[in-house]
Parts: structure tokens; C-alpha cells; sequence
């Protein structure tokens, strides 16, 4: 298996690198094809890897350490890596058969660039998940973020994608730069790129100085940007409200979750011991950037009308309570975290991809002009309705048992928790209720002027292009089954008790700092191994506070829904200010990430 | 080692970071990115460096000799990779904005807000 390990990155490059040079003469067909056997391959290959209970080590070309130093590059393959790595190319799969034939017909000679940027997509984050090395972690972020750009603009014949994968781009580079900066000052104090070595030598010499923190501090920029955690999240509903529908599925369900999973995988292995930061202070970096941009995600998501950017804000809202679950750094909250963004990779790809539907059939993903207009596919909206309910952490969904086990860390969090799925929940809910059912108001067509005779900043959804090149009549069978079968996920995740074990596990061996060291620079097996640690904790499963307090949410979300569809919400008069900073400016984001550094350093030395 | 070096690679970042916030011209900005990421490439030269060392290349010079850190050089040149990539790629997405709204203002897009 440790030989196998690097094909998990290595065959969607490859399966890449065919479709660029023989895209020109293959067939719409052939291209697919070999784009669905690639990514399927890269699924299978992390799957059996899962299957085995220790942690895969590979040293490329051989080059192991000797007598605990290191001099070669590594490839880590722990529970929760492969477990990301495995949705990712899970989702890629969603991708490429929900996009199978949803896209418009490419021009001539074009078939293999759409799958091959979604390969090269899915080697980004494969080996984001599973390097053990901080510079080819940079590297395999970049690769991530270039093939993020590409896809997000990839109708780059309209004019709003330009402008979102503009945003995108430059945001997110700014801060992988940062990245990058703090890995040379961790170099320059280490000698060392592979995080385990990084970590040991740290802890060789424990004085905490102001190099590790600004070290720190740089390093999670990167992340904290690509996890879109407040403020730092502005290039998030820009990006995601405009990449075509089935990018959105990979984007929102688990290209964020990688900047979480790399905040925890850094602050764990190169921080986390004594020479690191004080838990302390990654738990208040953490558990307060998660607090704000849950509120702001949600509050946000509330707001908007054009769907895929409501959806895109509900992203924000939950990647800040994972920010939250992962920021108490115990076993209870990593393992709630990990369930809780495998169900709602589920339940927010089916959203995206019930969205993309009512696209194609409809021309518009606006909740005003859409009012009724989906009377006729009730089937979709029953979806739709089901991933509201998903979001809002109805039991048994994997949504609910993750915020479940998470709420149980702190007597505060179910209040946050609560607040944020409801709200979000509520919004898909109220989605489904106006555009499948028709009730209420068909909302108001001229735009509203304020106090100060300000022209409301809103993003109406009323003017975007099939991409389905003309509007279908009946939802083609692929994307209808990908949309239920990525529910069908959410729910497994939430009625499984192994998976929940065995997330147990991978979570306390994952937060061991020097048993990761052992296990990567000594060799010595590990990766938690699922049943003891799990039996003796009675591991992660729901209790009946956790399932009252999903039931909770989600009849809250229910009546928020229903509230907002009979007009006893008041107006969005309040909100306004929160909007106006959401303007579409790339001088202003990157003011904002600017201003967000400033903040990390203070909430770290604090 | 003076401490001169990193001072540098902080102000280069600040002041690509500066003319980014402030871009009124896309391509600007753009280059304004390609700034900031320079600072990095002084910052990852300067932890390399060695006082009187030379290049890190054994073919005439005798084993034992000083030379400055090839490791970061390899990191430069990955860096110089990724850059050069990332600038094509937001290049080719300012010529589609000038195409699509016929301007390359950051301040008169407004397709995204609230």
C-alpha cells in the first residue's frame, strides 16, 4: 500500500495530462470516459487505503529518514487525510457525471479541457490532504487555487464569472503567499519543510518567540483564506455564485473544508507541541474567527435572493462552525466536525445540484422571478427541501449527528450551533416553499430605495445563461440521480455507528502531535485503531439531548421558512450595512485579508 | 546576517499589498500581486544565504568548500513556477473583463455585491 499511496495524486495528473495532449482529437465520449475512469481509480485507490487500520507512510524515491532525520519528501496517509482525499474524489465523481450532459457541447477540439481541469482539481486536493510536507503542501494548495480560478471563470464568454474568478484569484493567491512566507521563516528557524520535522525540531528548543508566532500567524493566513473564515471570506459568495452549477458541487462541499483540514493538520503536527503555540491561543484564533463568520454566514445567507450565492454564504456560516468544532482541539470535536463535513458535503452538493436544474430548465436561479415557476418538478423540490432540512442538522442526518457531537464540547455552543443551522436551513427551505410550491408573495420586481436614497446592494439571480446551452424540458436522469445519491450520502453518514467510530479514532490519533512525529520520522505504526479508544469513550453517536437539539433547529428552520414566505420577517433594512461591505471590490478584499492578519497576530499574542 | 534582508522581503510584501488595495487599473493590481509575491523570493534567498559562500554546484570546487543553501534556491524556483502560472492565468482573466464590462476599473465592476 505504501507504494500505492502516491498513485492517489498521481493518476488524476496523469489522466490530466492525456486529456491536454490528446483532447484535441478525442470525442466528447472518449474524454469523459477516461476522465470518470481516473477519478474513479483515485476514489477506489483511497478507499482501500481507508480499509487498512494504520497510517500510510510513502518517502518519494525511497529516501526514508535515518535515526529520526530527514532528508527526503513524504506522503501521509492517515485516517482523516484519506478520508478527505476519498470525498474529494468522490465529489470529482459527482462532478464529472452530474456534468456529463449538462455542459453545452464544447467547441471542436475542446472536449478535454473541462475534465482535465476537474482532474487537476482533484490531484490539488488529494495531495493537499495527504503530503506530510509544508512546501509541497504550498505547492499542491496552489494547484488547487490555479485549477479553482480556471474552473470558477470557465464561461469566461459571460461577464459576472470573469469578475468572481478574478476575486477569487487574487484573494486567494494573496494569502497563500503569506503562506509561504511563514513556511521560509519556519525553515530559517528549522532547517526543516516536513511537518513533523518542523515540529520536533520546535520542540527541541522550546522558547516561544515572536518568529514561531508570525510564523504562525502567516501560515494560517493561507488556510484561513481558502476556509473563508470572517474576514477573510469575501471572495467566497463571488466565486461560488458564479462557477458553473457542478464546480460549485467540488467548491462548496469540499474545497473549503480543505483549508479547515490544513489548519488543523498545521497547528497539530508543527504547533502543537510544547516549542509550537500554546493550545490556548490556537483555541481563541480559532473558536472566535468560527463564531464570527457562522453569524455573519448565516445572517448573509438569510439575505440574498440569487440562490447559488445564498447557498455560498450558508457555506461560510458552516465552515465557521467547523472552524468552531476544530478550535476546541479535543477528540469530541474534531470526530463531530469530520462527521458533520461529510454530511454536509452531501446535503450542500444536492442543493448545488437541484440549483443546477432549475437553471437549465428554467433560465434563472432567482428566488423572486423564480416564484412558482417550479410547480411542475415537485420531485426536485422535495430534494431541495429534503438538503434545507439536511442543513438545519435534522436527525439522522449526518449534519445533525456532527452538530450533535460537536454541541456536547461546550454548554454555549448549541445556542451558535442551533442559530446558524436554522438560519441557513430556513433560507433553502424558504427557497423550496416560493419556487416549488408558490406560496406567499411573488416578492417585489423594482428594486427598493433606502433612507439615503442608496441604490439596496443586492446580487439579483435573473440574468444568467443556461449552461445546458438551451433550456431543457425534464431534468436529464444523471443529474437527478447524483443529486439523490449525494443526499443518500448525507443520510448514511448520520446512521452508519461504524463510521462514527472509526472517526473517533482517526480524530485522537490525528491530534497527537508526537505520535505523529513517531509514526512518520520512526516508523512506528500508527492511526488510531477503531474499538478501543471508541468503546472505552462509547464513541461519537447520537445521545437525546443531540437529536432533541436537531429536531430543534430544524423546526426552527421550518418556522423561520414559513414566517419569511407569509411576510412576518421584518424587512432587510437592518442588514444593510453588513451587505454594503460585501462589494465586489478586489481593492476592498484584500484590505479586508490585510486587516484579517492584523487580527490573527492580535488574537495569537493576545 | 544583518536583519536587513527580512526587512526588505516585509516591505516589498506591504507595498504590493498597498498598490493592490488602491489598484484602479487591473493589470495593475495584477503586477501589484506579482510584487508582493517577490518579497518572497528574497525572503527564501535570504534564509540561504551564507557570508562568503559560493553557488552550491560541486563540479569545480572542492567537497567541504561554503556554499549558500540549494534548498531554498529549489523553493525559489517552485515559487517562480507558481507565479509566473497564477499572473498568466489572472492576465488572461483581465483581457475576458476588459471583453465582457469594457472596462478594466476594479471600481466600475459591480456585477457581485451585498
Amino acid at each position: 500500500m505504501d507504494r500505492l499511496l502516491p498513485l492517489i495524486v498521481a493518476v488524476p495528473l496523469l489522466g490530466a495530462a492525456v486529456l491536454v495532449g490528446a483532447g484535441r482529437r478525442m470525442p466528447r465520449l472518449a474524454a469523459e470516459t477516461v476522465a470518470c475512469a481516473c477519478a474513479a481509480a483515485s476514489t477506489a485507490l483511497a478507499c482501500a487505503a481507508l480499509a487498512r487500520a494504520t497510517t500510510v507512510v510513502s518517502w518519494a524515491g525511497g529516501w526514508r529518514p535515518r535515526h529520526g532525520v530527514s532528508g527526503g519528501i513524504v506522503l501521509v496517509g492517515d485516517r482523516i487525510g484519506l478520508g478527505l482525499a476519498a470525498l474529494a474524489s468522490v465529489l470529482v465523481l459527482a462532478v464529472l457525471a452530474y456534468s456529463w450532459r449538462y455542459f453545452e457541447e464544447p467547441p471542436r477540439g475542446h472536449s478535454g479541457a473541462f475534465p482535465a481541469l476537474v482532474l487537476l482539481f482533484q490531484a490539488g486536493m488529494c495531495g493537499f490532504a495527504l503530503t506530510g510536507d509544508l512546501f509541497d503542501a504550498f505547492v499542491f494548495f496552489e494547484l488547487m487555487g490555479v485549477c479553482g480560478y480556471a474552473l470558477t471563470g470557465y464561461h469566461v464568454e459571460e461577464s459576472r464569472p470573469v469578475q468572481g474568478a478574478l476575486a477569487f484569484g487574487f484573494v486567494n493567491s494573496l494569502g497563500s503567499y503569506a503562506t509561504l512566507m511563514g513556511i521560509a521563516l519556519l525553515y530559517a528557524r528549522t532547517g526543516e519543510l516536513g511537518m513533523a520535522a518542523i515540529g520536533r525540531q520546535l520542540d527541541a528548543a522550546p522558547e516561544r518567540d515572536a518568529l514561531v508566532a508570525a510564523a504562525f500567524v502567516l501560515v494560517m493566513t493561507g488556510l484561513l483564506v481558502k476556509a473563508a473564515a470572517v474576514p477573510f471570506h469575501f471572495w467566497l459568495p463571488d466565486a461560488h455564485a458564479v462557477a458553473p452549477t457542478p464546480v460549485c458541487l467540488v467548491l462548496s462541499g469540499v474545497m473549503v473544508e480543505t483549508g479547515v483540514y490544513g489548519v488543523a493538520r498545521v497547528h497539530t503536527t508543527v504547533f502543537g507541541g510544547p516549542g509550537g503555540i500554546p493550545a490556548a491561543g490556537t483555541r481563541r484564533v480559532l473558536v472566535v474567527l468560527g463564531v464570527v463568520s457562522a453569524v455573519t454566514g448565516a445572517v448573509m445567507c438569510w439575505q440574498q435572493r440569487h440562490i447559488k450565492r445564498l447557498l455560498a454564504f450558508s457555506t461560510v456560516g458552516h465552515t465557521g462552525l467547523f472552524l468552531v468544532g476544530v478550535g476546541l482541539l479535543t477528540d469530541e470535536g474534531l470526530s463531530g466536525t469530520c462527521l458533520y463535513v461529510l454530511g454536509h458535503a452531501g446535503a450542500k452538493a444536492a442543493l448545488f445540484a437541484c440549483t443546477g436544474i432549475l437553471l437549465a430548465r428554467l433560465g434563472s436561479v432567482d428566488e423572486h422571478e423564480l416564484h412558482g415557476r417550479g410547480r411542475d418538478i415537485r420531485g426536485i423540490g422535495l430534494l431541495f427541501a429534503l438538503g434545507g432540512l439536511a442543513l438545519a442538522g435534522l436527525p439522522p442526518f449526518g449534519t445533525g449527528l456532527g452538530k450533535a457531537v460537536v454541541e456536547e464540547g461546550s454548554a454555549w455552543l448549541p445556542a451558535l450551533f442551533g442559530l446558524v443551522s436554522a438560519l441557513t436551513g430556513g433560507a433553502a427551505l424558504r427557497v423550496a416553499a416560493r419556487v416549488f410550491l408558490g406560496t406567499g408573495e411573488r416578492g417585489r420586481e423594482e428594486e427598493p430605495e433606502t433612507a439615503g436614497g442608496e441604490e439596496e446592494p443586492e446580487t439579483a439571480g435573473g440574468e444568467e445563461e443556461p449552461e445546458t446551452g438551451r433550456r431543457i424540458r425534464l431534468a436529464p436522469p444523471p443529474m437527478v440521480s447524483v443529486a439523490v445519491a449525494l443526499l443518500a450520502g448525507a443520510l448514511a453518514v448520520g446512521t452508519v455507528p461504524a463510521l462514527a467510530e472509526a472517526t473517533y479514532a482517526a480524530s485522537s490519533a490525528f491530534l497527537d502531535h508526537a505520535g505523529y512525529a513517531a509514526t512518520v520520522l520512526g516508523g512506528r505504526a500508527g492511526g488510531g485503531q477503531p474499538g478501543h479508544a471508541a468503546a472505552a469513550h462509547g464513541g461519537a453517536w447520537w445521545t437525546w439531548t443531540g437529536a432533541a437539539l436537531g429536531l430543534l433547529s430544524a423546526a426552527l428552520a421550518v418556522v423561520l421558512a414559513a414566517a419569511a414566505v407569509v411576510g412576518l420577517v421584518p424587512s432587510r433594512g437592518w442588514s444593510a450595512p453588513l451587505r454594503r461591505l460585501h462589494s465586489g471590490h478586489i481593492g476592498d478584499y484584500v484590505a479586508w485579508t490585510t486587516a484579517g492578519i492584523g487580527l490573527l497576530s492580535l488574537l495569537t499574542l493576545w | 546576517m544583518s536583519v536587513l534582508p527580512y526587512l526588505v522581503a516585509g516591505w516589498i510584501f506591504l507595498v504590493g499589498v498597498y498598490g493592490l488595495a488602491t489598484s484602479r487599473h487591473l493589470v495593475h493590481a495584477v503586477g501589484c500581486l506579482a510584487v508582493a509575491q517577490s518579497s518572497t523570493y528574497v525572503l527564501l534567498l535570504a534564509v540561504g544565504y551564507r557570508r562568503g559562500a559560493t553557488a552550491p554546484v560541486f563540479s569545480d570546487i572542492p567537497p567541504g568548500t561554503t556554499v549558500v543553501d540549494p534548498v531554498v534556491q529549489a523553493l525559489a524556483l517552485t515559487d517562480v513556477v507558481v507565479g509566473a502560472t497564477v499572473t498568466a492565468l489572472l492576465l488572461a482573466l483581465v483581457v475576458q473583463t476588459r471583453k465582457r464590462h469594457g472596462t478594466v476599473d476594479p471600481d466600475e465592476l459591480s456585477g457581485l455585491k451585498g
